[in-house]
């Protein structure tokens, strides 16, 4: 019988100390909104949990969500997490290839039959199966077999969320979010261009606590983490209040750190935890480098506008298109002071 | 497109045209119909600087009416100044306006402009309830009035709501609060909130005519 060792136990065995753990332990239930009393709770699930398999689906996309996951300064107690899971199946991190990989993605679906995880990153082209294919297998094809068996299915990332880039306008290959084609599994969307690395392993962790999928908002996000803006949480959100904006990317106003609605920030729109948890192990997130927010946790983003576009930039029409709204006008007024002239006229004659 | 999208693009933009046609169909209507001859002697001479004094003198209450009219004179004051404030001072309006115009000004900060709108809709409620409780403005009031007080109350109290997130979302707030104001422009040219654009228009014309014949203006 083959034995299969506990997440704790391979943390353990990673040198990760238990202050260590239950400190990740206590940030996990803090960023889910749980009381300090699930804490043990999530500690003791996550120790005895058996390494979940884990199969990583990569489609139409740009391989950031994986970097965003890899990519850590240092090695930190969720990127030790994740390296506890079973990843039994990713293109880009398997050393396996060809035929060898496939039959490693069929034998985790075989033994893990209705326990295991499809993560998936990137959105599915429906215009031509061609479009994208893995081991001569449409990215459709490996996609429903894949998720046919699983518990449930994670959208990392919003090419796979939403249909991100290759969904966007005008969307060449007819890509699509994972969630417009799996409709009989629970799929738990974690957008973001890339998504944070800590908002994947939290999900990672509720579910290995739980066994369920967490409340979900309207575009199948998390709560616990896309449950408010980065307005709402943002540190330069007193100066939108005092009404100190940055006009531009190096005056004074940006060099003191004033607000970037005016330089086209979507941090009022946005469902991210980029405010809170940030980046680079907690170093910053975009708006505290300078830049203004994309809006990159939201269906769509791509195509809502210029980035440097502020918010409340609406679309009066084209100069062309009022002109003659304005040309209309004249002539109906014009008409109707004929017809008002001829009515006075008829007035005048009677009296 | 989501509502927000809707709101900033095609419905705005609807808005727009129908503001501009309508605005210009009202003004080269009226100032395009015939003078009604007035064969009576002129008692003055009835000119723009009549006109002018009259857009002057109009802007306060006569003294006679001071006293009776005081109450409702400073809520529709508290009211235009309200409106004009929220609507060119906020920030975000502003930036609506530099993006359409191409310049901008300085704006107030939010909790100045929140306080403000808060007044405003205070005396919106004011001026309604009198006119629905005194009996000469009961009886003289019709659809065109109360539509024309909700349609410039709605985009205040849906801008009011967006900071403290009543019932929706922000983004779902925000839509709503550019279709009421989507709305508010198509009403504008055709109810009696065309006084925006033709007060000045009508108090001069009256006050020609009145300095012709001879009136105290």
């Amino acid at each position: 019988m083959n034995y299969t060792p506990t997440v704790g136990q391979i943390l353990q065995a990673k040198g990760v100390s238990r202050r260590g753990f239950l400190k990740y332990c206590a940030t996990t239930a803090s960023l889910l909104a749980l009381p300090p009393s699930m804490i043990p709770r999530i500690a003791e699930a996550i120790e005895n949990a058996r390494r979940p398999s884990v199969i990583w689906l990569s489609f139409q996309e740009c391989t950031g969500c994986t970097e965003s996951l890899t990519r850590s300064s240092s090695p930190t107690v969720e990127g030790l997490i994740f390296d506890a899971i079973s990843l039994d199946y990713h293109h880009t991190l398997q050393a396996a290839s060809g035929d060898q990989a496939e039959a490693a993605r069929h034998a985790a679906m075989e033994e893990n039959d209705g326990n295991y995880l499809v993560l998936v990153d990137g959105s599915i082209p429906m215009g031509n199966p061609g479009f994208s294919t893995i081991a001569g297998i449409s990215n459709y094809d490996m996609l429903m077999e894949t998720v046919a068996g699983a518990a449930a299915v994670v959208a990392i990332g919003s090419c796979a969320a939403f249909g991100g880039i290759p969904g966007a306008n005008p969307n060449p290959t007819g890509a699509v979010s994972v969630k417009d084609l799996v409709t009989d599994k629970p799929v738990i969307n974690v957008p973001g261009c890339p998504p944070i690395p800590m908002v994947i392993t939290g999900v990672l962790a509720q579910f290995l606590t739980f066994g369920a999928i967490p409340d979900l908002d309207k575009h199948g996000r998390p709560l616990a983490f896309f449950g408010n803006t980065i307005h709402d949480r943002c540190y330069r959100r007193p100066f939108y209040e005092q009404g100190k904006f940055a006009d531009t990317f190096d005056d004074e106003g940006a060099k003191a750190g004033w607000c970037l609605y005016k330089l086209g920030c979507k941090g009022p729109t946005t469902y991210n935890a980029c405010a809170t948890v940030k980046w680079n192990s907690g170093t910053s997130f975009p708006i505290e480098s300078g830049h203004p927010c994309l809006g990159c946790s939201e269906p769509r983003f791509w195509d809502k506008g210029g980035f440097y576009q502020p918010l409340s930039t609406g679309h009066f029409g084209s100069g062309a298109k009022l002109a003659g709204a304005a040309v209309a006008g004249a002539a109906l007024g014009v008409a109707a002071a004929a017809a008002g002239r001829r009515r006075q006229a008829k007035f005048t004659r009677e009296a | 497109m989501d509502l927000l999208e809707f709101a900033r693009g095609p419905a705005l933009q609807t808005a727009a045209y129908i503001l501009v046609a309508g605005t210009i169909w009202r003004i080269v209507g009226i100032v395009m119909l015939k003078e009604k001859a007035d064969y009576s002697e002129p008692r003055g001479r009835g000119g723009f600087f009549a006109a002018l004094k009259v857009i002057w003198t109009r802007a306060f209450t006569a003294e006679p009416f001071k006293k009776a009219t005081m109450y409702p004179k400073m809520m529709a004051y508290v009211m235009h100044i309200g409106l004009f404030a929220t609507i060119f001072l906020f920030t975000p309006h502003i930036v609506f306006f530099e993006g359409w115009m191409g310049f901008d000004w300085p704006g107030l900060p939010n909790s100045v402009i929140f306080f403000i709108g808060v007044a405003t809709v205070i005396s919106g409620v004011a001026l309604l309830v009198r006119r629905m409780t005194s009996p000469v403005l009961k009886m003289i009031s019709n659809f065109d009035d109360y539509f024309s007080w909700f349609v410039t109350m709605l985009p205040l109290i849906t801008g009011l709501l967006i900071p403290v997130r009543v019932l929706f979302q922000y983004e779902d707030l925000l839509a709503i609060h550019i279709l009421s104001v989507a709305l508010l422009l198509i009403w504008l040219p055709f109810g009696k909130l065309g006084h925006a654009f033709l007060v000045f228009i009508t108090r001069g014309t009256t006050g020609m005519v009145f300095e012709r014949r001879g009136a105290r203006t």
